[in-house]
């Protein structure tokens, strides 16, 4: 669906008004076709000045705004609006008119014959679920998630590629406030529409948003993917702002295994005798070996119960090597590897990087502090130290299996 | 009763009409001047001040002072008197649109111009119709004020129902008094029902029921 066709430019714009305050400075971003983007940041980061300059409701006083790799300004601003669709927190649907004339507003505006209007309003009311009979009732009539629902469609009515909208779900209940979000997150994607959506919560901008824009003060902090920005937060501004508890909780679905494997496991290379394995188990206290060769390429791994089995028969850990090993690729996510870990029963798994050569292992002891971490948070620990000790587990070389 | 009908039955008809007459056409003008000027004045906040302020201290002349004033400039008779009366319904028209338009929730006003009204659009679609019961407020006020001010008009030439009012109170005739006194009454009490009614009809509704902004 993502084309890289952009669809909204801003170059270097500043918002100064009368009296020095500024609201926005050296803004740079790009809106591509068919992207959700979520404008973040705390009440005064310029999150709200930023959207309504692309509708010209606001005008930069710095830089250009290119909407369709136009200038905004080639277009008459009254125009410009009717082609871009406007969503505001407070609903403002007009009291005095029927829902029909509500939605249809933008396109008796652009002076659509009465038959088509009628039968957009049909195909809107349905979009959003709600009983056709609610055309001819008052917005006074409806409940608040209901209106709100009109309130997006009617930004869609006059078949608007690009829906702005300022904290829409703000003053509503969770629950209506989550449907509402499955709602504009499905009919984005079915539609294709591009939404630049401002909000201050962080959960609704992870759920919906495919590029998020991080602001404070005036600046553009950090612009990433949800996935990008829980891996890779640019400031401690960021990260409190997405919260340790979400940092934690995002480790399992954006760790990968490489992040956590303990480095150095303990291997032997086919040629070695089995005199010499066993001496080896015996001094870091394993029961298993690893097996590769003399390139780290893994072959597979040979344990103390083969090896008690077959010592008199065999000679060389070759002989008794057990290729039949269950093996992850490092850059593996973790969420994925946990699963398996678990369900086999495996004690460890080794961990091998793209060439297939032996990196590390995961054990079961780091899943522990993973999935810990996830459940209690990280509540009886200081904050500071979070995420990163999950990271950072010592990759204590001598520690056996 | 009779008596002062066969007596006066004519006159008092004329003369109903006449103030009937003087205190519609300087309504009329005020509405027309003073709720565009209102609106406007709502687009020059600062402006507003200053021209509301000026409204407001013609209203502090005495209604009989301003009639007089009036006299020097246009002469005696009807015109004057309907200058005078429209100068002073103006406040009231004006102030109200004035509030009513500044009434209008930001919210609605901002979803206007995002959608793409002209601010033309945006007032006569949206703001008109939302501020519309405190303006038809401000002129329903002003109405019965310019009915019961225009007896005084009687004073430059104007006649009107303050001819028999003062005659009464020259020929020491409280029948008189009473007789013009009274229809006066039922005017601007007329007026302010029928004016009512028209408030009702042009609020907008806002519930299938007919209720009505309010």
């Amino acid at each position: 669906m993502t084309t890289t066709e952009p669809m909204v430019e801003f170059d270097d714009i500043s918002k100064v008004y009368r009296g020095g305050n500024v609201a926005v400075e050296h803004v740079t971003l790009t809106i591509d076709r068919g992207d959700f983007v979520c404008l973040i940041g705390t009440s005064g980061s310029g999150k709200t000045t930023t959207m309504r300059m692309i509708n010209r409701m606001l005008e930069p006083t710095g830089g250009t705004l290119r909407f369709d790799g136009k200038d905004i300004h080639s277009y008459d601003a009254v125009q410009l609006r009717r082609k871009i669709g406007y969503v505001i927190q407070n609903i403002g649907l007009m009291p005095h008119m029927t829902i029909y004339e509500n939605i249809t507003l933008v396109p008796k505006l652009l002076k659509w014959p009465e038959e088509k209007r009628r039968e957009k309003a049909q195909e809107l009311i349905k979009l959003v679920e709600l009983p056709a009979a609610f055309l001819d009732r008052y917005p006074a009539e409806l409940s608040g998630g209901q209106q709100q629902r009109i309130g997006v469609v009617r930004a869609l009515a006059a078949n608007q590629d690009l829906i702005l909208m300022d904290e829409p779900f703000g003053a509503l209940d969770p629950i209506t406030r989550e449907a509402l979000q499955e709602l504009v997150k499905s009919l984005q994607e079915k539609l294709g529409k591009t939404v630049v959506f401002v909000t201050h919560d962080m959960d609704e901008a992870l759920k919906l948003a495919t590029k998020i824009v991080v602001m404070d003060g005036g600046h553009i902090i950090q612009t990433a993917s949800p996935a990008e920005l829980l891996r890779h937060p640019a400031t401690q501004f960021v990260r409190d702002l997405i919260g340790e508890e979400r940092l934690v909780q995002a480790q399992a679905d954006i760790t990968t295994v490489g992040a956590i494997m303990l480095r150095d496991p303990v291997s032997i290379t086919p040629g070695r005798s089995l005199q010499d394995a066993i001496a080896l188990m015996r001094k870091r206290r394993v029961d298993t070996l690893l097996v590769t060769d003399d390139d780290g390429h893994l072959k597979g791994f040979i344990d103390i119960e083969s090896l008690d089995n077959n010592y008199r028969r065999s000679t060389s850990v070759s002989d008794i090597l057990n290729p039949k090993i269950f093996y992850v690729h490092e850059s593996a996510l973790l969420r994925d590897t946990v699963d398996r870990i678990l369900k086999r029963g495996l004690k460890y798994v080794p961990v091998v990087d793209s060439a297939n050569r032996l990196r590390g292992i995961v054990t079961r002891a780091a899943l522990v502090d993973l999935i810990y971490d996830t459940i209690w948070g990280e509540t009886d620990k200081p904050p500071a130290d979070d995420a990163a000790t999950v990271n950072a587990t010592p990759a204590d070389p001598t520690k056996g299996v | 009763m009779g008596d002062f009908w066969t007596q006066h039955g004519p006159e008092l008809l004329v003369k109903t009409w006449e103030q009937l007459y003087i205190s519609a056409v300087a309504m009329g003008l005020g509405t027309l001047v003073a709720v565009p000027l209102g609106i406007a004045l709502t687009r020059f906040p600062r402006t507003a001040k200053v021209v509301i302020g000026l409204a407001s201290m013609l209203q502090t002349v005495p209604s009989l002072a301003l009639l007089a004033l009036m006299i020097p400039l246009f002469g005696i008779g009807k015109l004057p008197a309907i200058i005078a009366l429209f100068i002073y319904s103006l406040l009231p028209i004006l102030r109200n649109t004035y509030i009513g338009m500044q009434g209008v929730d930001p919210v609605l006003t901002d979803a206007a111009k995002g959608m793409g009204m002209t601010p033309l659009q945006s007032i006569l679609r949206v703001e008109l119709p939302m501020a519309m019961p405190v303006i038809m407020a401000g002129i329903r006020l002003s109405a019965v004020y310019v009915i019961a001010w225009a007896t005084l008009a009687s004073y430059i030439g104007a006649g009107g129902l303050g001819d028999l009012i003062f005659n009464g109170l020259n020929l020491f005739q409280p029948d008189l008094i009473i007789g013009g006194t009274i229809p006066v009454t039922l005017l601007a009490l007329v007026t302010d029902w029928l004016l009512g009614r028209l408030e009702k009809r042009l609020t907008p509704v806002t519930e299938r029921e007919g209720r009505r902004a309010a």
